[in-house]
């Protein structure tokens, strides 16, 4: 699957008002009531990138427990995809801000 | 006598039940739940706006879950309820909580924690690609998102719930690739004598399993998985498993929902103090209760699938029978033949809990056989061979000093979705049982916690 490929498909509740938000810099149309997560990969593959290695990342449980689906705010604060919900205007970033994370070699 | 300070954790099945029995002896308990809605696992909430009836939420379960929603609106008024707090210590009779960035350490006398379970995870190789789901998150993109998480879903694993997401995503219109499932059809018809103590739930088991055949679905049972291919940008293309026949099966799919049953969210009790006991027929620790939720430390209880994974119903029960206890230890008078009855029903769940462990066993045996650089901590990418290697160069044979030399525990998940395969991996590698080998310990704060969190205003 292409990285710019949507991960998850819409089933239900199509039939809801659209938000606009903003993922490194791009609007993405997302629906009131999506978590985070569901806008972003409703839209593209990945949310983030490991810092530990070379896989993009999806988030993994989506109960708020893994923590994988961290993603992160201009200010550099995380967020947690999964169960943050979307509001018109919420800018994020899927790397940290001026964080240069360390690869694991 | 002062009103006793009651704090529950978790507003899922036992946390509404044990909120509702306090409050019927005339208390005012706190509810704390991090979710920002009530209802918990199963009978999560949808966000405001979504339009599914209940019975398309819930199907079978629809009037239990519109009970439990309704006593809850019901029961608003009359508790401190505190949606989207994290409880992330408990120490010195307070409960640390935080909330918005902000943290506050809230007194009490009488503890309940009622957090639920997460799902139970075995890694195999590729399960860090994205699009590997646990199988709870299939249910929840579904239930309260409307979302499948992926084109053609590939099921892996065991356990009842697997049968059900795999039901619920072919009715909401996802394409089922495959049921690819660990246990056997032996182990389901060895474990009926226990399981028969629930008839009800027993026939829609066996209904799901029948409905996958209807449907024409893939079903594979004794499965041993192998491999989740994929790539670094792409995530998931696929999956591959061998047979029960011996045969290799390879399997094209975008999403794979994995799962081994639930394991009880223990951190709480673990910073509480409570004691833990291993339980040999499904390879956990666990902590002590007694037949009421009682722990090992005064003033402690723990109620539903946060410690013994009975499910729904079980928990209901379990938080009625913990909210009982606090009363009759706090000298209110308790209503002896409610607590029998309620002691009484909860044993039949247990034996079904019993049952179930059996019929989709935990399948530790694959710990041994995984390769050397399958990941086993999905967080910072540590494998088998990286945690293999503390074992045996330097000795590493109890899990915490496992942990503190690989690392593997220590991400982001804190051990939640590899310790108890780690502690698999470890006991093959040492020779020695996991009762031996140990568990990680909770730590606080039990999820990491925003980088700039301030101390509320008193
Ligand atoms: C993803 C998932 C899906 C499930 N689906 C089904 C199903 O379809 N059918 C079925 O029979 N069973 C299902 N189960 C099993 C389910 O756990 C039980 O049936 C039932 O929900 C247990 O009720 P409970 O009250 O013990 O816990 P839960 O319903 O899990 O409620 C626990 C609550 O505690 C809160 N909590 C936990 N820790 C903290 C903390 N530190 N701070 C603040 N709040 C906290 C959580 O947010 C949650 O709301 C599922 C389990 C999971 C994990
Ligand atoms: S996906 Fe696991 S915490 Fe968000």
């Amino acid at each position: 699957m292409s990285p710019l490929q949507p991960r998850f498909v819409r089933l239900a509740e199509t039939d809801r008002p659209t938000v606009p938000i903003v993922v490194d810099g791009a609007t993405v149309e997302a629906l009131e009531g999506d978590s985070l997560l569901v806008a972003v990969l409703t839209r593209a593959g990945h949310l983030r990138h490991s810092e530990f290695g070379p896989e993009a990342r999806a988030g993994f449980c989506l109960m708020a427990a893994c923590q994988d689906c961290w993603m992160w705010t201009h200010d550099g604060d995380r967020l947690r995809a999964c169960d943050t919900p979307v509001r018109a205007g919420l800018s994020v970033l899927t790397q940290p801000p001026d964080m240069p994370w360390p690869n694991r070699a | 006598m002062a009103e006793p300070r009651v704090i529950i954790v978790g507003a899922g099945p036992a946390g509404v039940r044990a909120a509702e029995t306090l409050v019927a002896a005339g208390l005012r308990p706190t509810v704390v739940d991090e979710g920002r809605r009530d209802g918990g696992q199963i009978y999560r909430r949808q966000p405001e706006g979504f339009a599914r009836s209940s019975a398309e939420l819930y199907g079978t379960e629809a009037a239990r879950a519109e009970a439990l929603h309704a006593t809850f609106d019901d029961l608003r008024p009359k508790i401190d309820y505190r949606p989207g707090h994290l409880a992330w210590n408990v120490a010195d009779g307070h409960l640390h909580v935080v909330h918005d960035g902000s943290a506050e350490a809230l007194p009490f006398d009488a503890l309940i924690v009622a957090s639920g379970a997460t799902d139970r995870l075995m890694p195999v190789k590729g399960w860090q690609h994205a699009g590997v789901y646990s199988l709870g998150a299939a249910q929840i993109a579904l239930k309260s998102q409307g979302c499948a998480i992926g084109r053609r879903v590939v099921f892996l694993g065991t356990g009842p719930l697997m049968q059900l997401v795999a039901a619920q995503y072919r009715k909401a219109g996802a394409q089922v690739v495959a049921l690819l499932d660990t246990s056997r059809l032996w182990n389901q018809i060895r474990a009926l004598p226990k399981l028969v103590s629930r008839p009800d739930v027993l026939a829609k088991g066996v209904g799901l399993a029948a409905s996958h055949l209807l449907a024409g679905t893939m079903v594979r049972r004794g499965v041993t998985p192998v491999e989740i291919f994929g790539d670094a940008d792409g995530g998931v293309s696929g999956v591959s498993v061998r047979l029960a026949s011996g045969r290799d099966l390879r399997l094209a799919c975008d999403a794979v929902a994995l799962g081994y049953h639930l394991r009880p969210e223990t951190q709480l009790a673990d910073l509480a103090r409570c004691d833990f006991a291993f339980d040999a027929a499904t390879r956990q620790f666990w902590p002590v209760i007694d037949e009421d939720g009682r722990s090992s430390v005064p003033g402690i209880y723990l109620a539903g699938d946060g410690v013994r994974t009975q499910g729904a119903d079980g928990a209901e029960i379990a938080g009625k029978l913990a909210a009982l206890a606090v009363l009759t230890d706090r000298g209110r008078s308790a209503p002896t033949e409610q607590i029998s009855r309620l002691r009484q029903q909860r044993r039949a769940m247990e034996r079904f809990r019993a049952g179930i462990a059996e019929a989709f066993p935990w399948p530790h045996h694959l710990a041994a056989g995984l390769a050397d650089d399958t990941v086993v901590c999905r967080c910072e990418g540590i494998t088998a061979g990286e945690l293999r290697s503390v074992v045996h160069d330097k000795g590493a044979d109890e899990m915490n000093r496992a942990k503190a030399l690989s690392r593997v525990g220590m991400g982001r998940c804190q051990g939640r979705y590899c310790g108890h395969a780690a502690a698999e991996v470890v006991a093959a590698a040492t020779q020695l049982s996991p009762a031996v080998v140990g568990r990680l310990r909770g730590q606080a704060p039990v999820k990491p916690l925003a980088i700039r969190t301030r101390r509320a205003a008193p």
